[in-house]
């Protein structure tokens, strides 16, 4: 086993853990604090992929975020941010079976898949994937459209949230 | 490669080769890794202890006082007695606070400050890592500082801390936004997230280039570190001591340090960003004066942090959002799109400087023109009452 797999394999775990510690919490914040754990998890596998932008852009923008879901748990629940419920749904039975299904039908589709083992040609050293990646995202042959799509549902998202928000003005 | 040219390289050299002697190859890199991460690591955590003496020291200068001067000459034992004195110190943990979290809180925080010197290039070769997106990895870790304060105000289980955590939220992500859209500048004008490519393409400096965006990081940046005048987090008056009210002993002695490191931290990264960071003559044949000229320029950028902190009142927190949303963003954004602009026309020609000069000029300009209107109107409609007759005594 060589120090990358052990990496891995911890992480593994311990992502899948945060994971299932985050659904059965609950206590909201302690909730929200295993998430981070569990998306750093999913960083470092980034990572242990040579992917560093992914990984970089993971803890910005998902662990980043948490910060404000732990203020909206503080703030929406008053005072004791313990639930006395159960946090599992009664659904449960169902959810667990239409898991399984996917896991399933996921492993037979990749078991037919051929390529499922082959190992990715290697990056060169020279290439400079983050220049490649912006120059993708605004190149007409790649993401240009999808890239701009998503900057004006975003920006038609902001002055949504503005217009709801902003105070009425009151007649003089 | 002799060992005046790059001492450190040529110990590393030995040090390596000693291990790869010694022991298997995954053993001795991982070895080898794990010591290169200590030693940068504890650079940081060992220049702290100095960084609270000169902040003392010159702090008290700034108020016309002498400041430390009884422990060993000039006072540079005293930061060691104050760290006894922490250690040394009950540790209290409140009945109802959340403990694990309220034990994780001040390590966490001061963990997110020494990650970002994980990329720090102290001099040519001599980086932790250079990552590809060294710039952006430094906003990603800059979310753990924001998490680790409001863990240690929600787990304390006190109201005012909780109230310093919300702040603190409420702050540094305002902040941010800002600082990342002028950290920008600097990529654009490298034409690269790389630390190490940043620092070898400041021919220029690029204060030169980017003067506004250059101060627009500086003031975010002690936005960020949360100290006066935006030491609205931990303001004494108001809410006790903010996010680390239940903090004792060395638990609060690691929030300070984390605090002191990441304003020294704010200096160095000024430096590298807009300072050229290792650049000066002769940096490039012998490494040390590389390390030393980026020691230098750190320690600038930390003396403004000081001269700030030691000058400015704390602000109002309506006036700290306004200047935020309503002053440094949108100036940061218009700096941005003009500089993307300025740098594809004139770039290669010899008028880079001059071009980029005059449009930071230009934005400086039009945004105080604007606010200065802004706040002319706000003034005429500042509500005005009725005179009344004053009471005059009998």
């Amino acid at each position: 086993m060589t120090a990358e797999q052990g990496v891995f394999i911890f992480t593994s775990f311990l992502t899948l853990f945060s994971g299932y510690m985050t659904v059965t919490r609950t206590n909201l914040v302690h909730s929200a604090l295993f998430l981070v754990v569990a998306l750093f998890g999913v960083a470092v596998i980034f990572v242990l992929l040579d992917a560093g932008f992914l990984a970089v852009v993971q803890v910005l923008v998902y662990i980043g975020a948490i910060a404000i879901l732990m203020i909206f748990a503080v703030m929406l629940t008053r005072g004791n941010v313990t639930d006395e419920q159960e946090s599992v749904s009664p659904f449960f039975g169902w959810a667990l079976l239409l898991a399984a299904l996917f896991a399933f039908a996921l492993i037979v589709m990749l078991g037919q898949w051929q390529d499922v083992a082959a190992q990715a040609p290697a990056l060169s050293a020279e290439r400079n994937t983050v220049a490649e990646l912006g120059a993708a995202l605004v190149s007409p042959e790649a993401y240009v459209i999808p890239f701009e799509v998503a900057s004006v549902l975003l920006l038609a998202a902001l002055i949504g949230a503005l217009v709801v928000a902003r105070p009425q003005k009151k007649k003089r | 490669m002799s060992f005046w040219q790059d001492p450190i390289g040529f110990l590393g050299e030995i040090i390596r080769n000693f291990l790869f002697n010694l022991l298997p190859e995954a053993w001795a890199t991982f070895i080898f890794t794990l010591l290169s991460v200590v030693i940068v690591a504890s650079f940081g955590l060992i220049i702290v202890i100095f960084l609270i003496w000169v902040e003392r020291k010159i702090a008290a200068r700034f108020q016309d006082r002498l400041g430390p001067n009884r422990a060993g000459p000039y006072g540079l034992l005293q930061t060691f007695a104050d760290i006894v004195k922490l250690i040394t110190k009950e540790d209290v943990v409140p009945e109802k606070a959340d403990k694990l979290t309220f034990n994780i809180a001040p390590i966490l925080s001061v963990v997110a400050v020494l990650l970002i010197w994980a990329v720090v290039p102290f001099a040519p070769g001599w980086i932790g890592t250079d990552l590809n997106v060294g710039v952006l990895y430094i906003a990603a870790v800059g979310s753990f500082g924001i998490l680790s304060i409001l863990m240690a105000g929600w787990s304390s289980n006190n109201k005012y801390a909780l109230l310093g955590a919300f702040r603190a939220v409420a702050q540094l992500i305002s902040y941010e936004v800002p600082m990342l859209i002028t950290l920008m500048v600097p990529v654009l004008l490298a034409r690269s997230m790389g630390m190490m490519e940043m620092v070898q393409d400041q021919d220029v400096w690029f204060i030169v280039l980017a003067p506004v965006s250059g101060l627009i990081f500086m003031v975010s940046s002690i936005a960020e570190v949360g100290r006066t005048p935006f030491d609205l987090l931990e303001a004494e008056s108001e809410i006790v001591a903010g996010y680390h009210t239940e903090y004792t002993g060395m638990k609060f002695g690691l929030f300070f340090a984390g605090e002191f490191l990441h304003a020294f931290t704010v200096g160095v990264l000024f430096a590298i960003f807009f300072l050229g960071g290792w650049r000066g003559p002769g940096a490039e044949e012998y490494r040390l004066l590389g390390m030393v000229y980026l020691m230098l320029k750190g320690f600038l950028g930390y003396f403004i942090v000081m001269w700030v902190r030691s000058t400015l009142p704390r602000i109002r927190i309506d006036h700290m959002l306004a200047l935020n949303w309503k002053f440094l963003t949108p100036v940061s954004l218009s700096l941005l799109v003009l500089t993307a602009i300025l740098d594809k026309i004139y770039g290669e020609t010899a008028l880079r400087i001059p071009a980029l000069l005059a449009g930071n000029a230009v934005v400086l300009l039009l945004g105080y023109l604007i606010m200065r209107a802004v706040s002319r109107r706000q003034t005429k409609e500042r509500p005005t009452f009725k005179k009344r007759p004053v009471a005059k005594p009998a």
